[in-house]
């Protein structure tokens, strides 16, 4: 029972993991079908925001929770102004340029902070005993934030006047702009606050991860592939490949190794597309959020 | 422009190349040449990504992918086989292969260019996270040790059916430099047959060309194996010039590389990919041996720069402007021409 427990907790956190470091990027292509490529380095730029901070001697959940947040997103809306701006409705050089600008900010944290990792910070829960099997209180703590995250996300999109302009701008830009909304301002917010939620996700993970200005790749093709797989609706599409994915890598990581585990979920992420190209909200769930 | 003018264009650069290669060995020190070797590998990356992107349309983010799988292929089978001649068939074959079963699942279950560019980007990051994890002695393929992030010496290429022959470094520079012009050669060959045109095509718009009759997924998977084949035998090159294979060739940094070479030299032809990485494999070259300018800066900039700047490259907006300049030119020419006849016609007349 205490094993089943243990086991449960781990693929679950392993859902949450993956959900939590592709939210930001579905909210960006969800809204504005930009494909972020510089994806991983807002959350290392996240990474560093804590680390920086809570060396600074600010409290660490302050600098998790409220100023990585804050950073990265700051940072997202000066990108989407100076850059992506020039490029809607040009996707395939949306992804150079955000590649390029992925590449300058490895570059420029490089060049700040060193090549190598920066002083890591310890999780700040401790261990919770499962019969004779424990576990990290701080997965457990960011299982919750996971879901205490989509359901502030599927909160601001339904109940808030900022995400009924949002969905509308989604579902048909230039109806809503002869409607009066500002398509302009609307991609501006979504863009920074894509950029905020994937900041909190990387300064929540920097304490497991540690910081490195190269980290943002570990984390890419884990965030693309959930992406695709899930497909244009937000939270349903995040949550439904997460959970898919997630299970897969997490059971058979369980049973085999988790060289195999990876293998498997690209495997499974191959074999969806393949079945459903528009990826699971194209096919199921078309009219969720 | 002409198409059997074109494939003569082909053949002057395919000279040019020759004549570099008997030139290099007798101009350059030996350290630049084995470094040129790497280059040429690089090189040819660029040209099968040309190929697939420029002619095919096919936005493949992860070309790397099928260089390493070459590089890997060609290593562990060399060592198995205790030769190199079966070695590189079986990495241009291995290459191919994956390429025809990604090809399709992409073009059959019709993914769109921005996915295929993310899906096949995120191949080639899967591949570098896995091989990484292969350190330990479990991880071998017959007699080779997969060796986790250290990765594996390649034995290097020999005479065919002498395997105890080895090509030493310069004999090597000639292999990879001959391999790089008969490659050029085939492509722009293939460019301008009857399937390149209808690749073409595609690229132009698909829905036409699949209106007219043609099965594009079909197309695009030929040009998407082809191109793969000859990204193996360029990470054959490339396990050869370096001595071996690590993860690092699938990693992000290299398949951004690749990327920024097509940008730079310019979509739609194939010398301008090639010179594309010969350009940054000198840069960064030398970029490496200072610490104030970060490489990922530099080339963060450059493809910034190309895509809101040049997004057509360099040698199509050099050709262009050459061509506007001669149209111009010719333009002027006659309409001198013109008035002069004019002018006699005007002096002409009063005598008559």
């Amino acid at each position: 029972m205490d094993l089943v427990i243990a086991l449960g907790l781990q693929i679950l956190y392993g859902i949450a993991n993956l959900a939590l470091i592709s939210l930001g990027l579905a909210i960006i292509f969800g809204m504005m079908r930009v494909i972020n490529l510089a994806h991983g380095e807002f959350l290392m730029l996240g990474g560093y925001t804590v680390v920086v901070a809570t060396n600074a001697g600010v409290n660490i959940w302050i600098a998790m929770l409220v100023l990585a947040p804050l950073v990265v997103g700051v940072i997202g809306v000066i990108v989407e102004r100076l850059l992506i701006r020039w490029l809607y409705g040009r996707m395939v050089d949306t992804l150079l340029a955000t590649w390029g600008l992925s590449l300058l900010f490895i570059g420029l944290v490089t060049t700040i902070f060193g090549a190598s990792t920066a002083t890591t910070i310890s999780p700040p829960l401790g261990v919770i005993e499962i019969g004779q099997y424990s576990s990290s209180g701080y997965e457990l703590f960011l299982i919750l934030v996971t879901v205490a995250l989509l359901l502030a996300v599927w909160a601001t999109l339904k109940l808030t006047k900022l995400g009924l302009v949002a969905r509308g701008t989604m579902q048909n830009a230039e109806m809503a702009s002869a409607l009066g909304v500002s398509t302009n301002q609307t991609y501006m917010i979504t863009f920074g606050l894509g950029a905020a939620v994937s900041g909190l996700a990387g300064g929540l993970l920097a304490p497991i991860t540690g910081v490195l200005p190269t980290i943002g790749a570990i984390y890419i093709a884990k965030a693309f592939i959930t992406v695709i797989s899930g497909g244009m609706a937000i939270l349903a599409g995040t949550t439904s490949a997460s959970i898919l994915l997630g299970g897969v890598n997490g059971i058979t990581a369980f049973l085999t190794g988790p060289t195999m585990g990876e293998v498997a979920l690209l495997l499974v992420a191959i074999i969806l597309l393949r079945l459903m190209p528009r990826g699971i909200t194209g096919t199921w769930f078309r009219k969720s959020l | 422009m002409n198409g059997e003018r074109a494939f003569r264009g082909t053949l002057i650069v395919a000279v040019l190349g020759v004549i570099f290669t008997l030139a290099a060995p007798s101009v350059f020190e030996l350290f630049t040449i084995i470094n040129l070797t790497t280059a040429i590998a690089l090189a040819m990356l660029a040209l099968s990504l040309a190929l697939v992107w420029g002619y095919g349309g096919i936005l493949c983010f992860g070309q790397t992918a099928f260089f390493g799988i070459g590089a890997y292929a060609y290593t562990i089978a060399a060592i198995n086989f205790g030769g190199s001649t079966g070695a590189i068939l079986v990495a241009i074959l291995a290459a191919a292969a994956a390429a025809a079963i990604l090809g399709y699942v992409v073009f059959y279950g019709r993914v769109s260019d921005v996915y295929l560019a993310v899906i096949t980007l995120t191949v080639a990051l899967i591949l570098y996270s896995l091989i990484r994890r292969t350190s330990g002695p479990e991880y071998k393929i017959g007699n080779a040790l997969l060796g986790g992030f250290n990765g594996v010496t390649s034995p290097p290429i020999n005479v065919p059916w002498a395997p105890y022959t080895m090509l030493f470094p310069e004999h090597l520079f000639y292999v990879a430099m001959v391999a790089l012009i008969l490659a050029y050669i085939f492509c722009g060959w293939l460019v301008r047959t009857h399937f390149g045109r209808v690749c073409v095509s595609i690229r132009e718009n698909e829905l036409r060309a699949e209106l007219i009759g043609y099965d594009t997924r079909l197309y695009k998977l030929g040009i998407f194996t082809i191109g793969a084949a000859v990204a193996g035998l360029a990470g054959v090159l490339f396990s050869n010039g370096i001595g071996r294979v690590t993860p690092d060739v699938f990693n992000l940094y290299n398949a951004a590389l690749t990327i920024i070479w097509v940008i730079v030299g310019g979509r739609g032809t194939l010398i301008g990919p090639i010179l594309g990485a010969f350009g940054l494999f000198y840069l960064t070259s030398s970029l490496g041996s200072q610490s104030v300018l970060n490489n990922n800066l530099v080339l963060g900039v450059i493809l910034i720069v190309f895509v809101l700047g040049v997004p057509r490259g360099v040698v199509p907006t050099v050709t262009d402007w050459l061509d506007s300049r001669r149209s111009r030119k010719a333009l002027r020419a006659k309409e001198r021409r013109l008035r002069l006849r004019r002018s006699r016609a005007a002096s002409a007349e009063p005598a008559e």
